[in-house]
């Protein structure tokens, strides 16, 4: 899908300025909305020079109000711009739930379309780099459960930068999380340009006909460590890349199901509620007698995320995830 | 603090012209203008009422007491300017251009309620209390950005301003200088808490002082005062001066909605009283008679002529085709995702189709 064929090789955090870079090159009702955006770049430097390149009308330092530069970011939206809002971690997104649950979500229904919300809301999510308390949230759930805004997770360069333009174009509200802890953990080429990875798809990352491992975000290195560890028990896994939570991958799902027969999912997310829970209705609805054991999920507990002294107890590793896939596989 | 904020009127209950420098522009036609206004809001209000006891609409949120607050903001607005309204000003929406059977619709339940007519820019009434102040704040701060002179109001009552939402728009409107009037009415009761429960502050008005920008307390049933305020703001506002927050004090006299008995919280007869004291339309009635010019048939005619606007609007509404299932899901996202699809389809089979 790449329009242009040279790349430059980046981490996650470095394509999303790219990315963001580039659409708001390409399109002028695009605006960057959030705290410490301006000269600071951000606190994880995702917009590190763009207020210099743009401005401080386009790349704007808002007041430290979630629910007000989230709110006025519908007025803004409503009225021909294209709002990209940092949210500076997901745990503190919820003073902005109001806006999102009453308003952003909803205004294209309740007046059939005639007010629409295309908006993106970033922000940085999970576990695992030893931050400070509520910091750590991986709440996603709370948002696929929202009539009318799609939630996407990249966890690759190329997929940040791809994912991330074609949320800035999608007509409706899309919340995209990005995982901290691959924020600078690898690097990738990614193209120069303009390019788009479609929101709704998966991507197998990893063959395999004995078991399927369905994870997103930073879980997703976890799980493919865990399924190259298996394949020297001679299983092999086949990895899936959910990246869009909403509407998640039903196809990719199915196939895969059943061809391996056998899922385990892995999420940092607490399990209750969570989005595996999703993934298991879409095996219940269309895979139901292609199973050959009972899916394992692999997920956060039901507990608050623990302060980082805990986290590794907390967050799914590659023994847990092993340990799952023996379970199904000599079910 | 109250004193720094003193309620301004121009024409006061006796329909006295209190204010000097008003005394040539309140003439005859703009009185009669703004009285055609009022009267026909209120009885607007009044149908509603009766529709909902009759079970022709849903539950109904009354304004009747605070029409001139309604009436005057309305009209201060230009064509082209923003409206965010709240479930209490559909008698601002109105004068300000909004189709009244889709008001109706509304109140009936019906999501084709709250399109307004083509070019006008109203957005459907806030439901949760204040979150419609940071819309205008942005929606705003859009036409500043555009480089445009339109403005926005946004309506909210006196226990809105308690709500986060109110002061995280206020701050964001007065940083960035959005072209926003923060228009309040306050009619002294969030359903049945009274303000001195609310606020520790006397007025509303002073809660600009926070943000630095203008306070202005008025008298909500003064509708010249409600309507060269709201100007003087929106001048101010296109002006690139930034945003202005009205106090405008009045009385519901009512309910909050049709569900609600007034009579629990509060003593009704202060409402009775001030019905023939401080009442927005009998005070133009009093400037009418003391200077000779009310006639009781055109009071009769401009009332038939509100009626039948009315009634027409009523039989409009009732004769709206009813609601399509197919609707709920075609309008989440532009294109419905697998599974609002599968549910719209699974559910039209059900039914044997799409019901018209």
């Amino acid at each position: 899908m790449s329009t242009s064929l040279r790349t430059k090789t980046m981490t996650l955090i470095q394509a999303i300025t790219d990315g963001l870079d580039t659409m708001l090159a390409e399109r002028q009702e695009v605006i960057l909305m959030g705290e410490d955006i301006g000269k600071n770049g951000g606190v994880f430097r995702a917009t590190d020079g763009l207020q210099e390149k743009y401005g401080e009308t386009r790349v704007m330092d808002t007041p430290l109000s979630e629910a007000g530069f989230v709110g006025a970011g519908i007025g803004l939206a409503v009225n021909g711009f294209l709002p990209v809002i940092e949210i500076q971690f997901l745990g503190f997104i919820y003073p902005a739930y109001e806006q999102i649950m009453t308003h952003a979500t909803r205004l294209r229904m309740r007046t059939m379309g005639h007010y629409t919300v295309p908006m993106v809301i970033r922000a940085p999510y999970g576990a695992g780099v030893r931050a400070p308390e509520i910091h750590c949230d991986s709440t996603e759930a709370i948002f696929t459960h929202m009539p009318g805004i799609k939630v996407v997770c990249p966890s690759s360069p190329y997929d940040a930068k791809g994912l991330l333009i074609a949320a800035i174009e999608d007509p409706d509200p899309v919340l995209f999380l990005e995982p901290m802890r691959m924020y600078r953990a690898a690097k990738e080429e990614v193209p120069d340009g303009k390019y788009k990875v479609e929101i709704g798809k998966a991507n197998k990352l990893l063959e395999g006909d004995d078991v399927t491992v369905v994870c997103w975000g930073a879980m997703v290195q976890v799980a493919l460590n865990a399924a190259m560890e298996m394949e020297e028990e001679g299983i092999h896994c086949e990895v899936i890349d959910l990246r869009t939570l909403y509407p998640i991958d039903k196809e990719m799902i199915a196939e895969s199901i059943q061809k391996t027969g056998r899922m385990v999912i892995v999420h940092e997310a607490h399990a209750t509620g969570g989005v595996g829970n999703d993934i298991l209705a879409v095996i219940n609805d269309t895979s139901f007698l292609y199973q050959k054991a009972p899916t394992e999920r692999v997920t956060g507990f039901d507990t608050p995320v623990p302060y980082f002294g805990f986290e590794d107890h907390y967050l799914p590793n590659e023994i847990r995830i092993m340990h799952a896939i023996r379970k199904v596989t000599s079910f | 603090m109250i004193n720094q904020f003193p309620i301004q009127q121009i024409m006061d209950a006796n329909g006295k012209v209190v204010s000097p420098e008003y005394e040539e522009r309140i003439n005859e036609n703009l009185v009669k203008d703004f009285y055609k206004q009022l009267v026909r809001i209120r009885l607007f209000d009044r149908k509603a009422i009766s529709l909902q006891r009759q079970g022709r609409i849903g539950t109904y949120a009354p304004f009747e007491g605070q029409e001139a607050s309604q009436v005057g903001s309305a009209l201060a607005l230009e064509p082209s300017d923003w409206m965010f309204p709240t479930y209490r000003e559909h008698g601002a929406a109105f004068v300000f251009g909004h189709s009244l059977r889709n008001i109706l619709l509304f109140w009936n339940g019906r999501n084709e309620g709250c399109i307004p007519p083509i070019g006008k820019k109203i957005f459907p009434p806030g439901i949760p209390i204040a979150t419609q102040i940071p819309h205008a704040a942005g929606a705003a701060l859009a036409e500043k950005m555009k480089g445009t002179s339109h403005a926005a109001i946004a309506y909210f009552g006196d226990g809105a301003t308690s709500e986060g939402d109110f002061h995280e728009g206020l701050n964001f409107a007065s940083v960035c200088k959005a072209p926003v009037v923060f228009f309040n009415q306050n009619n002294q009761y969030a359903i049945s808490v009274p303000i001195e429960k609310q606020m520790n502050t006397k007025t509303i008005a002073q809660k600009a002082i926070a943000y630095d920008i203008p306070g202005i307390r008025v008298d909500g049933n003064d509708v010249f005062i409600v309507y060269f305020e709201t100007l003087k703001a929106l001048e101010r506002a296109r002006d690139g001066e930034g945003p202005t927050l009205i106090e405008a004090v009045t009385w519901r006299y009512g309910a909050h909605t049709t569900a609600d008995d007034p009579s629990k919280y509060r003593n009704q007869s202060d409402s009775n009283s001030r019905r023939l004291e401080t009442d927005p339309i009998l005070r133009l009635e009093k400037w009418m008679k003391n200077e000779g010019i009310f006639k009781e048939e055109w009071v009769r005619e401009i009332e038939e002529e509100a009626s039948k606007e009315i009634e027409e609007a009523v039989a409009d509404m009732e004769a709206f085709p009813p609601a399509n299932p197919a609707d709920i899901f075609d309008h989440v996202f532009a294109e419905p995702t697998w599974q609002i699809k599968e549910q719209k389809e699974e559910y039209l089979r059900l039914i044997g189709g799409v019901r018209n």
